[in-house]
């Protein structure tokens, strides 16, 4: 049992500033304090005005959603009282600002009016409110002092004077606590043990996935601004020509699908982030990365649509987009990771299918991950590893190159060096420019094995085939590289078969749901196309009954599985913006269970 | 630990080929008197004058006829998607700066579903070159009014006469800050060779239009050779104002250089990116520690 589980909410108008930043800064302290975080957030589109959930879940144990009740609210206007003020368990805080705030008649709740108004204007800081609440909240439950000065330092240390004014608001909410409130802190956090001692990260999934890039030799990246993928490029901008690398930021998402088939084609990794209304306008480009056989990884932080929607609200509704988007059949290898520490390790898979396969590769992640800032345990280096993009040998065996001579070459190569050579695995060498007789057309029309235009019926099909051949070895590359999670009871009669993000919520769902006597089985395949039917289908022998959580109305994965293997599938669909909550997942299961014992 | 993609070392050395040595295997599908033909033999000429190694040039295109340029060059080639040859030959050009790099494109691709990237192109100074073959009309899609057709212009898609007034291919480049700007004629094989190689040579964008009629769907060889004639021999092409009042002349089109001027490039200026950024020892390891609490 975890000795601390705490869920704090911070809400307020993103008009006053600082929302965010405030939840961040007591996620960091209790990070930096030793405890597991795990943080969610719902911002409005405006860069100003709106209104601003933080939400915090802190334990010494690891933490896998955001947490359903409310141990403590930090309500910066009335909206934040009168929206969540119910969410607060029986025995949980209250703090909001006792010179505008009206709270409910006492309940139970423990209620701490902080005179922000006037506090702020003490000190000449009108917009320190947020810290002097920090500081307030610092002594109120007795947070290291030191590690809130130093999260306030580098977390908005940039300018001397601004720091200044910050560290003097933190310690006016921390005086005025002690002053006014009580000398001794009432509560304590941070558990006797002191917390975690291991080396911890504390980052966000778009964080994570960039250094992952990084990690995966990508070297070229080009993208478009936009709403939740934005920091991916902010990230690369800055450590990319460090390392060699090149940034772009393009004119549009159409420009920059194609500026990484032109890295690719020169021979670097490389890759391009965006959200729904960005892989939208990439698609016919992602076509013609299947059909010229270019390596690429787009990243696709999905958002609420269809088209501008809610862009920062969260969304699993981009899996078919993922998958069929595009004319005709133009397959391609779909990756979606389960959490901030997997958006590192698979967008290093990504990457190793893409060149592997020289496809392009479609990474499904979501807001809610992309922008959470989380603690985790640092990445192992040692488990990354670089599959090489298969290169034409221009000196050595031509047996698998279709050797014909024909005296075209220029020096060494003196044989026809034929691109779209039909293989066995689907997989043919690519050249690249700079090496002598390796010249080839990336060519957009059907073409021959050389790459020359040609429209016969039977060059079409062959090239059908060896375009899905090559994708259906990655199924080996998913058992091998273990892209999956696999939880619960092995044997249990109800299982979940879910992907991406849900996999926090669910987990602790399982977890409760099994102590109380409901085993469940639990698989996340981080592959999704192509589909590992066999695994799945091997995983979903026996069981009774088969509930796939996603967040799209109309169950796209869920409907993709009951194609596919022809069974009942119970869909849990979430689909308001908002992450999927573990009680959720839990009445489902209890749900399920029920309809099971009826049913005997 | 930083895992280093591959990298190819070129140096460019001159070689010698003859002009029909950059061709290859694959036979123009272009109409019997199509000004394309010109232009491609003008092409092989200049990279053959100028030594270009063929695996050392990469010939990007779009969609269009101009689109199968690439397929008949002996160089690496990419056949695109419609109207992204510019981010394409950006991509290809910033990944691979030694390289040389050639976009092609017809005036649908360049000024209609392409139009877009210019400017962006041409303000980057990316160091391509940027050959339109503009035939002022669409005729892969047989004979439908493009961005360059005359007003009144009756085709199937405008049977009442064109609407659409043409824009002015030269005067958006100098709007979008292309460094090298000209314009040839595909009956002008001569004078074409020679803006060609020095709009390779040109270190930045370099936007050569070049006017080649369509026998098919719009035959304006007769039209061209009355309403061109050359720069006069005394412009100096860096005067911007007198370059840009000779190109917004729509009586009479010159052909020749108008323009040129010394600019960093794009890779130049992300090199000046790299030097800035650099601050010693990168390794994963010290990333990582940037994030540890």
């Amino acid at each position: 049992m975890p000795q601390v589980d705490l869920t704090v909410r911070v809400g307020g108008d993103s008009a006053a500033g600082g929302i965010v930043t405030t939840g961040e800064i007591v996620a960091r302290i209790a990070a930096y304090s030793g405890l597991e975080v795990y943080t969610t957030r719902t911002i409005p589109a405006e860069i100003k005005g709106g209104h601003v959930m933080f939400q915090l879940r802190t334990s010494d144990e690891p933490v896998y959603s955001q947490g359903d009740d409310l141990d403590m609210l930090i309500a910066f206007d009335q909206e934040s009282i009168d929206n969540y003020y119910h969410l607060i368990k029986p025995n949980g805080f209250l703090i909001y600002n006792g010179n505008d705030g009206k709270p409910p008649a006492p309940n139970g709740v423990k209620q701490y009016g902080l005179p922000l108004n006037d506090l702020a204007k003490q000190i000449n800081f009108s917009r320190g409110r947020n810290i002097i609440t920090i500081g307030a909240m610092i002594k109120l439950f007795d947070l290291p002092y030191d590690k809130a000065t130093e999260v306030v330092k580098r977390q908005l240390g940039r300018k001397k004077e601004l720091l200044d004014q910050n560290l003097l608001a933190l310690k006016t909410g921390y005086d005025y606590v002690e002053q006014k409130i009580s000398a001794e802190s009432p509560y304590h956090l941070i558990p006797a043990s002191g917390g975690i001692e291991e080396d911890r990260l504390v980052m966000s999934g778009n964080q994570a996935l960039a250094m992952g890039a990084i990690a995966a030799g990508c070297r070229f990246y080009a993208g478009y601004p936009i709403t939740p993928a934005s920091d991916i490029m902010e990230f690369l901008a800055a450590e990319f020509p460090q390392i060699g690398g090149t940034m772009i930021q393009a004119e549009d998402e159409i420009a920059a699908i194609n500026m990484c088939l032109g890295g690719s084609f020169a021979g670097a990794r490389s890759m391009t982030a965006t959200s729904g209304p960005g892989v939208s306008l990439m698609v016919e480009a992602l076509g013609h990365a299947t059909m010229t056989e270019i390596p690429l990884v787009v990243v696709d932080v999905q958002r609420a649509g269809p088209s501008t929607g809610m862009p920062t609200k969260v969304s699993q509704g981009d899996l078919r987009l993922a998958i069929f988007g595009a004319h005709d059949d133009a397959p391609r290898i779909v990756v979606a990771p389960v959490s901030v520490r997997d958006c590192f390790y698979q967008i290093i898979n990504a990457f190793n299918l893409a060149e592997k396969y020289q496809t392009p590769v479609i990474f499904l992640s979501d807001q809610d991950m992309s922008v959470r800032v989380v603690t985790l345990p640092p990445f192992d280096l040692s488990r990354v590893k670089l599959e090489p993009r298969l290169l034409w040998n221009p000196n050595g065996d031509h047996s698998g190159n279709g050797a014909r001579g024909n005296g075209s070459g220029n020096g060494a190569g003196e044989r026809e060096y034929l691109r779209y050579k039909l293989t066995d695995s689907g997989v043919s060498p690519m050249s690249l420019p700079g090496m002598p007789g390796g010249q080839y057309t990336a060519e957009g029309l059907e073409k021959s094995e050389s790459g020359a235009p040609i429209y016969t019926p039977e060059a079409h099909a062959r090239n059908f085939e060896k375009r899905s051949r090559k994708l259906a070895n990655a199924l080996n590359d998913y058992l091998a590289w273990q892209m999956y999670e696999m939880f619960g009871s092995p044997d249990a009669p109800v299982a979940i078969v879910g992907w991406g993000s849900t996999i926090g919520p669910v987990r602790e769902a399982v977890m409760r749901a099994e102590k109380e006597g409901m085993p469940v089985a639990v698989l996340y395949p981080k592959l999704l196309n192509p589909l590992p039917v066999e695994h799945i289908g091997e995983f979903l022998k026996n069981r009774q009954k088969v509930i796939v959580p996603e967040l799209n109305y109309t169950g796209q994965f869920g409907r993709m599985l009951q194609a596919q293997f022809g069974r009942e599938i119970i869909p849990l669909t979430k689909y308001g913006g908002v992450p999927l909550a573990a009680r959720e997942m839990y009445e489902k299961i209890k749900q399920t269970y029920e309809e099971l014992k009826v049913k005997a | 630990m930083l895992i280093e993609p591959q990298t190819i070392p070129l140096h460019f050395e001159k070689v010698s080929l003859k002009p029909t040595e950059y061709k290859s295997d694959v036979k123009p599908i272009w109409c019997p008197g199509c000004g394309d033909f010109g232009v491609l033999s003008s092409f092989y000429k200049a990279i053959s004058e100028m030594g270009i190694p063929p695996e050392q040039l990469v010939v990007a295109s779009g969609i269009g006829c101009s689109g199968r340029f690439p397929a008949f060059c002996k160089a690496y080639g990419f056949h695109g998607v419609h109207g992204r040859v510019l981010p394409l030959a950006t991509g290809i050009k910033m990944a691979r700066p030694e390289l040389v790099v050639c976009a092609v494109g017809g005036d649908g691709d360049a000024f209609s579903i392409g139009m877009g990237h210019f400017p962006h192109a041409a303000r980057r100074n990316v160091d391509i070159t940027y050959i339109v073959m503009d035939n002022e009309i669409y005729g892969l899609t047989k004979g439908q009014p493009s961005p360059t057709s005359p007003l009144g212009l009756e085709k199937k898609s405008m049977p009442y006469g064109n609407v659409d007034r043409p824009i002015n291919p030269l005067m958006l480049a100098f709007a979008g800050g292309a460094t090298w700007i000209g314009r040839g004629f595909s009956s002008k094989p001569k004078e074409m060779t020679e803006l060609i190689k020095q709009a390779i040579s040109h270190k930045g964008f370099s936007f050569l239009q070049i006017y080649s009629p369509c026998v098919t769907f719009y035959d304006t060889y007769d039209h061209f050779k009355e309403v061109t004639k050359p720069l006069p021999a005394d412009h100096d092409t860096s005067d911007k104002m007198k370059a840009m009042q000779y190109a917004m002349d729509d009586s009479t089109l010159y052909l020749g250089l108008y323009y040129q001027e010394d600019r960093p490039t794009y890779d130049d200026a992300y090199s000046g990116v790299r030097q800035k950024a650099t601050k010693g020892e990168y390794s994963l390891e010290n990333l990582m520690s940037r994030y540890k609490r």
